[in-house]
């Protein structure tokens, strides 16, 4: 992990002028959290340093709140982003069947990475698609009335 | 202008996941080609409430209602519906279909016993265009009450009018605006609780979604009755489409000069913010909420003070959720006399629920209070598939219980789910049947709030633990006759001790569980079996060699290559390989093979 790394000069540029825009808005350190992980994916150590600086918080306040939220990365993800919905509705039409034949296909387990980067698979709160049940996400596509048997050809749309 | 036709298309989460943002493409596409976009308006609504059928369309003036629409089928409608005035029969929603034409949606069975309040105007107007809006009497509300009623009038008719509290616990609404309005304090805060975190329940996010400016327009209300001018609206972020929507609606209004400084010339100003939530459940309790709105770590805070006395910054704070707010304008404009005629004696007006799980027709209903779950079910909800028996109904998410079958003729009300061990919570049913296991259940809700407790006080943070460690002990088969009383007490001690909301209603599926399924801790306990057949530590998949035909459906379909067997020779399951997934179970034409 590097302490001076904020990616390209384009992001940060973005991320500086995020931090500069939100200086002085009350409660303004999630809004910038937020907004730096739509830049970069994740919040890379010498990002959650710089939101601190700019807006002259503690870095261990930025670091607890990335930890105590469960949409913030502190690692990179896998291209596409698989979730599945572990909501009640999903859950008694069978969506741990759906996760556990994903694990099974992808060889890893929820919330890891394919070593060729191209999928990570997460165990997602409810979607509100609960009509559809069970439903998956692969990145924003929601993918309703899934079966185990469906996955591998759900799979196949992302591999090329 | 004026159209002949208006095709209105389903764009709430549900129906935007079966693609009715292509079918919108495609009508407008179609209309084009045959130059009829100037005589046939398209609007993208918010959810009609069957999203079982989606994605849903519907044709006005003759009200043809069609179901699972694919962009395929749009050509069709639009040659011969919209340009020859033929109903295209065979996407009709079948219950539409009457001999002597179609029947209106209102007579069918999903909607005949629904009233609709909260979701007045969803599935009817485009909810990005203000002026759709005005047309259903919008911001008139606000218009009375700042020019006709003084604060303490907007309170009392709230008050009058017996609204409660819609996220779940059910606390007077009026009481709550009248304890912000009579605290002391510089600046007051409204703010809208839109962190929908029940999995199951999506009625506040329909809202957003279908009608953003019934909410701005309720929380400009509160805002003049409590004397505030700023506003917070706390999303979910799993919401994408409902903040966006609602961000659209905040930028009309302030255009059209209703968010804002000096507002309409009366002299009151209020402007709302949007603030995202990150994935923690806690947050949709209050203190956790405001904590989360400051910036930091959503961790709840004890109470005393209130909200209302010390919330948001330290300031006097108005905290409603988003089906709460989305009563206030109506009972402004027809009187609290109107409201207080709907539901029953404690409980008033309607209830929306989210319908899921075993249910024929998923959706979302809006209720009279003390109509019976029998109704909703039966009626509403058309009844469990495949011929399957009703088990139970659970409310209130992680907070509440299980209804069982037994109790299906109880009046839904806040009153008479909590003497039954459930709760209304924020609006979550989800309809369950023979094959699901109730302490597979308890497990699931025990496992979310050991996930989602924030940590910061013991009784939560290590009971529902230790709670849940008892669980996987029972539905591994390792249960002891001796834990279900440490179960009873150990709930009992979370509920009692615990600093927040989530704590103390956490023990609750368990509880409930444990009341009106006890046989079925025991069959895992004494007869080590799973009597729904769930629990896989319980089970094993065998082939009965009578059945038999070594078809080799089985072999092919099995993930891990567990079953042996020649073409037309019995074929057998490894207990060692096999993950119990069932699906040759599934797959078997024969149906040979058991589970035990």
């Amino acid at each position: 992990m590097s302490c001076t790394n904020l990616g390209t000069p384009e992001q940060e540029e973005q991320l500086r002028a995020v931090t500069a825009s939100l200086k002085g808005t009350p409660g303004a350190i999630m809004p910038a959290m937020q907004k730096a992980q739509g830049i970069y994916g994740y919040l890379p150590f010498a990002v959650q340093k710089l939101i601190a600086d700019d807006l002259g918080v503690p870095l261990e306040e930025i670091y607890g709140i990335a930890t105590f939220y469960s949409q913030f990365a502190l690692v990179p993800k896998g291209k596409n982003r698989i979730g599945v919905c572990m909501g009640t509705a999903c859950y008694v039409k069978g969506s741990a069947q759906v996760l556990e034949a994903l694990e099974t296909n992808l060889k890893i387990k929820t919330g890891e990475t394919t070593p060729d980067g191209l999928f990570t698979i997460d165990a997602t709160r409810c979607l509100g698609c609960c009509g559809l049940a069970p439903v998956l996400s692969v990145n924003e596509h929601v993918y309703g009335k899934v079966t185990a048997e469906k996955i591998p050809e759900i799979l196949n749309n992302y591999r090329n | 202008m004026l159209f002949r036709s208006h095709i209105l298309i389903c764009g709430g989460t549900g129906c935007s996941s079966s693609r009715s943002k292509d079918i919108f493409a495609a009508f407008e596409d179609g209309l084009k080609t045959q130059s009829l976009d100037k005589e046939v308006k398209l609007v993208l609504t918010g959810c009609f409430g069957l999203c079982a059928l989606g994605p849903v369309v519907i044709v006005y003036p003759e009200g043809s209602f069609y179901s699972k629409v694919t962009p395929d089928d749009v050509r069709e409608i639009i040659s011969e519906h919209i340009v020859k005035g033929r109903i295209v029969k065979r996407l009709l929603y079948e219950e539409t279909v009457k001999q002597d034409g179609i029947q209106s949606l209102n007579e069918t069975n999903f909607y005949k016993k629904q009233l609709r309040v909260a979701l007045k105007n969803c599935g009817v107007i485009n909810p990005e265009n203000i002026d759709e809006y005005i047309a259903r009497d919008g911001y008139k509300a606000y218009e009375k009450v700042v020019t006709a009623m003084t604060p303490q009038q907007v309170v009392d008719e709230i008050k009058a009018s017996g609204l409660r509290g819609r996220g779940g616990g059910g606390f007077s609404t009026g009481l709550k605006w009248q304890f912000t309005k009579d605290a002391q304090g510089d600046k007051k805060f409204v703010c809208c609780n839109a962190d929908e975190g029940d999995p199951g329940a999506f009625m506040d996010r329909s809202v957003l979604e279908g009608d953003p400016h019934c909410v701005i327009e309720a929380m400009m209300i509160a805002g003049y009755a409590v004397g505030s001018d700023q506003g917070y609206v706390y999303v979910r972020a799993e919401y994408p489409i409902a903040v966006q929507r609602l961000q659209v609606a905040i930028d009309q209004a302030r255009e059209y000069g209703l968010l804002g400084k000096n507002i309409l010339g009366t002299g009151h100003s209020f402007d709302l913010e949007i603030r995202l939530g990150s994935g923690a459940f806690v947050c949709g309790e209050e203190t956790a909420l405001m904590t989360s709105i400051e910036g930091h770590r959503g961790e709840p805070r004890p109470r005393p003070p209130f909200p209302a006395i010390k919330g948001l910054f330290g300031k006097p704070t108005l905290l409603n959720n988003v089906e709460t707010y989305a009563n206030i304008t109506q009972i402004i404009l027809n009187g609290s006399k109107w409201f207080a005629a709907m539901g029953t004696e404690k409980s008033k007006g309607t209830k929306v629920f989210a319908l899921g799980g075993k249910i024929a027709n998923t959706g979302l209903v809006e209720i009279p209070m003390g109509t019976t779950l029998r109704e909703i079910i039966e009626d509403i909800g058309g009844g469990i598939p495949n011929g399957k028996k009703f088990k139970a109904a659970q409310t209130g998410g992680p907070s509440g219980g299980c209804i069982p079958a037994e109790l299906i003729d109880i009046k839904i009300d806040y009153d008479n789910l909590i003497s039954i061990g459930s709760m209304m919570g924020s609006g979550g049913l989800i309809v369950m049947d023979e094959d699901n296991c109730m302490v597979d259940i308890a497990k699931f809700f025990l496992e979310f709030t050991v996930d989602e407790s924030c940590g910061k006080c013991t009784p939560c943070r290590i009971g529902n633990k230790r709670l849940l460690e008892l669980l996987d002990k029972i539905t591994s088969g390792k249960g002891e006759p001796s834990d279900i009383p440490k179960m009873e007490e150990l709930c009992q001690y979370i509920k009692d001790n615990s600093l927040c909301g989530l704590g103390q209603t956490a023990p609750n599926p368990v509880l409930s569980t444990l009341r009106y399924f006890k046989d079925e801790y025991i069959a895992h306990i004494e007869k080590k079996t799973c009597p729904a057949g769930v629990c896989k530590a319980l089970l094993n998949y065998s082939v009965q060699a009578d059945k038999c035909i070594g078809c080799t459906l089985c072999k092919r379909n099995c993930p891990v290559a567990a079953i042996s067997g020649e073409v037309k020779a019995v074929h057998t399951i490894d207990p060692a390989k096999c993950i119990k997934c069932g699906v040759c179970m599934e797959k078997c034409p024969k149906k040979a093979i058991v589970r035990r």
